[in-house]
């Protein structure tokens, strides 16, 4: 079923942005697979270059943005596209944002929305682009959906808008859905809903997902594996279900240990001591978690820890190897630095 | 929802003219001196004279009896008579209105090819094009109309010859270039403005994240061009065209009077200069009517584009 | 741990107000340029009349527009007066008739945006209701208007621009006033038992001052150069008072007798200024908004 070569190959990716007249990294060396019909969880804190990775990916970097490396998909190499290849390309992969209201155009209906793609790359006549908009809003769940093809933006709720985004991103088809934070700015209630039709529609198309959230948890919900980033590098790509007893980073471990469980009685927050360092401030010469990390030793300082594989994973600890088993939940970070 | 919008819009421009023809009626009483002094301008009467001007002006009455009649005496295209040419201020006016009206039309015309042109090539390109358009476009939003009138005189009718001096001209083609300089005149700072909020518009929406959107789909170019980047940006370019189209009804006047073309402006600045109020009434009647229309306008066109207006925001 | 009174829920204000100076360093190299034009304008509206070499107003008949010559650097004007005196003494009147409408402008739109902002509700609604009706006269018609009623003259020309310019001013500050109203610190103020009056001037209006400063900036452009036009129809400032929008008017004439520079001197100075103006004013509204 599957082929040996992953739906979507990133590899060694790096962006560095132009930034009021300063060149700032933003990714740094970033490796990620997707494979065919699998969802992978992307995690990280603001300023880690999860987003970033995702638009590298959609080739949406802002202009003047320097890319090195290679993103591969379906074999081939996606930074070369141009013209009508591009525009195909962005056929088969979709993506979804965050904030669905400023990502919807205000002043254009629901149907001429959904069905734009439709009309304009693949010549569907309008009619047919009609029918399958419709169509597509009832596996999203909303109901009465001609009078919703109809309506403006505005007239839809934050949650309601947001299905109508995945809808839309479904509607050509992809391969691979790319989708930022995509819950981030609705209610609970409202989160469990879409992350539901998210996982129906993965299995209902055989739809690859690259799901980006800050929240570990969540992307565990839906996402086979996990990939972990830190200061625009990739530190952890893990199996979900093995993130919180086996980690094999300690930034992951920080994550999973940091949310409270409600079962159990914290007498203290877990946090991690220190802030998170956003890529630009990501040191070349040493772990850019060392300054926060508890198992920080000499090698963490020496050189940045390249990815190495381990256990089916990757991880980019240093002493990855020797820390397996004593990184899992249940540790308790303090205010300081040290064990 | 719609029809809630349309019928308060246009409530408030029925208010609006009431209380503008309310002010301009009751300018009468704010002169100094009694109603008769201001409506002869300081001219001595004969009785008879003084007779007549109490009776059409029904100065006897209440203060708003007379506001009505004056009122509906307008609405029926009375407007009273000059004091000074003696002759009915309706038919005055309309031997010169379209003269206004043509050289408003025209600096139109070149405010919204040449302000919406370049401000969408600027908005669209950043770079040399861009700056150049700055600079000059914040250079020319400053020159008034009658400083532009001068130099533009100075240059292209003393010195180039290639358009008249003053005045009308005969026929079509003599209109045209009778009337191109004060166009250009009456056009050069409120192009300017429309150049860059033009400009901004595109620049502004060009960033906006629905673009992204429609980019990730693969839209080609062009298209995003036109319905994303264009049609959102219509919205405040409208806005700020109808605008400046607006307030080049009064500043007609000024150029009207610096290239000494008889269109409603000149007049209304004479009329005031001799003090024949009810020519002064009748003409800022008119130019006000004209100016609360167009600004009326402008909110319907921005409803039409922006559909979060009208129908009020509801969550669905 | 102190004896004293209870210390005041908010010791602090969040102040947006800043220094002059500050303000002014803000707004780069072509907002202090723009400063400078406008100090010398300041100046010569001042001291103008007192330093002119010749007497600006009394005419010398036979020695109308003749170049530059002589002592006189900018030549003579239709009524042989010398070009460059009458300038510095119409600065005063050309500086002076917009700053009456920018002070009048400002002090009734201030204080109807801040009662509108500050009662909401009914109050509001009237007021600007009411504002919005009064957007129907251009200034310069209400200018034209007052000179045919009241006579021709800088007075009634002025009154008549403040009027007109107010409503628009009172619609931003009222904007800006409601959302100073709506911040956490005047909540706590009014539950401290502080007044209406004294929240609306000690605390509003000082938050909100930088965008008055940048209104009245880019307004005094404005007002200028609609001041000048009515001046241009024969409806402001009569000659021979020296005033450069009469001076354009009364030396057109010589523009087709090959004569330009009176007129077009006195048009770059109007020009020149105003351009200051708006530089100046665009940079401190930016810095406004970019403060909140």
């Amino acid at each position: 079923m599957t082929s040996t070569e992953p739906l979507l190959a990133v590899n060694d990716l790096t962006v560095q942005l132009t930034v009021e007249g300063q060149r700032r990294p933003v990714l740094h060396q970033v490796k990620l697979d997707v494979r065919s019909g699998e969802a992978v969880g992307l995690v990280g804190e603001s300023g880690s270059g999860k987003s970033m990775t995702a638009r590298a990916i959609d080739r949406l970097l802002p202009r003047g943005a320097e890319v090195s490396g290679q993103i591969r998909f379906d074999g081939q190499d996606v930074r070369g596209l141009a013209g009508a290849a591009l525009r195909g390309y962005r056929n088969k992969v979709a993506m979804i944002f965050q904030d669905p209201r400023a990502h919807v155009n205000p002043v254009r209906r629901i149907g001429d929305f959904m069905t734009e793609a439709l009309r304009t790359n693949l010549g569907v006549p309008a009619s047919e682009a009609n029918k399958r908009a419709a169509a597509m809003l009832d596996q999203v769940g909303i109901a009465d959906r001609d009078r919703r093809l109809r309506q403006y933006p505005h007239e839809l709720s934050g949650g309601m808008l947001q299905r109508v985004m995945i809808a839309a991103a479904l509607l050509t088809e992809p391969q691979l859905l790319l989708a930022d934070e995509p819950t981030t700015a609705l209610d609970v209630t409202t989160q469990a809903e879409v992350m539901a039709i998210l996982d129906d529609l993965r299995r209902e198309y055989g739809l690859a997902i690259l799901f980006i959230t800050h929240d570990l948890d969540l992307a565990a919900a839906i996402c086979d594996r996990t990939a972990v980033m830190y200061a625009g590098q990739i530190v952890e790509i893990r199996e979900s279900a093995l993130m919180h007893s086996d980690p094999l980073h300690p930034y992951s471990a920080a994550l999973a240990a940091a949310r409270p469980d409600i079962a159990s009685t914290a007498h203290r927050l877990a946090a991690i001591g220190g802030r998170p360092l956003s890529a630009f401030e990501a040191p070349d010469a040493e772990c850019a978690f060392a300054p926060r990390c508890p198992h920080a030793a000499e090698i963490c300082w020496a050189e940045l820890p390249a990815l190495v594989e381990l256990d089916g994973g990757l991880s980019r600890c240093a002493r990855a190897a020797e820390l397996r088993g004593r990184l899992s939940a249940g540790l308790t970070f303090g205010g300081e630095t040290g064990e | 929802m719609r029809l809630a919008f349309l019928g308060r819009r246009l409530a408030m421009l029925v208010a609006s003219l009431l209380v503008a023809s309310f002010v301009i009626f009751g300018a009468l009483y704010l002169a100094p001196g009694n109603p008769i002094a201001a409506l002869s301008g300081g001219r001595s009467l004969p009785p008879s004279s003084i007779r007549v001007l109490e009776a059409r002006y029904h100065l006897n009455q209440p203060f708003l009896t007379q506001y009505w009649y004056w009122l509906s005496n307008a609405l029926h295209g009375n407007l009273g008579i000059s004091i000074t040419l003696r002759e009915n201020v309706s038919s005055l006016i309309e031997s010169r209105i379209w003269t206004t009206a043509g050289l408003v039309l025209y600096a139109s015309v070149i405010i919204l090819v040449l302000g919406i042109g370049l401000g969408v090539l600027a908005g669209l390109r950043p770079g040399i094009v861009d700056t150049s358009a700055l600079v000059t476009s914040a250079i020319s939003a400053a020159i008034p109309s009658f400083v532009a009138a001068i130099l533009l005189i100075t240059l292209f009718a003393v010195k180039l010859r290639w358009f008249p001096v003053l005045g009308n001209g005969t026929d079509f083609v003599s209109n045209l270039r009778h009337f191109t300089l004060p166009a250009v005149a009456l056009a050069i700072s409120s192009l300017a403005i429309v150049a860059r909020v033009t400009r901004a518009a595109i620049r502004e929406e060009a960033d906006r994240e629905h673009v992204q959107t429609a980019t990730s789909r693969g839209i080609p170019r062009r298209q995003l061009i036109r319905r994303h980047i264009l049609r959102n940006a219509a919205i405040p370019i409208t806005t700020i065209s109808g605008i400046t189209i607006a307030s080049l009804i009064a500043v007609a006047a000024v150029v009207e009077t610096a290239f000494g073309l008889n269109g409603l402006g000149a007049y209304l600045v004479a009329a005031a200069q001799s003090k024949d109020l009810a020519v002064v009434q009748g003409i800022s009647l008119v130019l006000v009517t004209a100016f609360v229309v167009i600004n009326v306008a402008i909110d319907l066109a921005y409803a039409a584009l922006d559909p979060r207006v009208s129908q009020g925001r509801r969550a669905g | 741990m102190s004896t004293a009174a209870p210390a005041p829920l908010v010791t602090v204000r969040p102040s947006r107000a800043r220094s002059a100076t500050g303000l002014l360093r803000g707004t780069g190299s072509a907002g202090i340029a723009s400063a400078a034009v406008i100090a010398v304008a300041t100046l010569l509206a001042v001291i103008g009349p007192l330093i002119a070499p010749y007497n600006p107003t009394s005419p010398n008949l036979g020695l109308n527009f003749i170049g530059p010559s002589g002592g006189h650097l900018l030549g003579y004007d239709f009524e042989g007066r010398d070009v460059l005196s009458r300038l510095l003494a119409g600065a005063q009147s050309s500086m002076l008739g917009p700053l009456a409408v920018v002070i009048g402008a400002l002090v009734l739109g201030t204080l109807l945006a801040v009662i509108a902002a500050w009662r909401r509700g009914a109050v509001d609604a009237v007021i600007s209701s009411s504002l919005d009706v009064l957007f129907a006269f251009p200034g310069i018609l209400l200018a034209v208007l007052a000179a045919a009623v009241f006579g021709a003259g800088l007075t009634a020309a002025s009154i008549a621009l403040a009027v007109a310019y107010m409503p628009y001013v009172a619609r931003v500050l009222r904007g800006a006033a409601l959302k100073e109203r709506s911040q956490p610190y005047v909540a706590a103020l009014e539950v401290q038992g502080a007044s209406a009056a004294s929240i609306c001037l000690r605390h509003i209006i000082p938050n909100i001052a930088p965008l008055i400063v940048a209104q009245a900036t880019i307004m005094f452009g404005y007002a200028m150069v609609d001041l000048a036009a009515v001046s241009f129809l024969g409806l402001g400032v009569q000659p021979p008072a020296a005033n450069w929008g009469v001076m354009i008017s009364e030396n057109q004439v010589g523009i087709t007798e090959g004569y330009p520079l009176p007129a077009l001197v006195a048009g770059a100075c109007i020009v020149a200024v105003v351009i200051a103006f708006n530089v100046l004013g665009e940079r401190l509204f930016e810095q406004a908004q970019g403060a909140r």
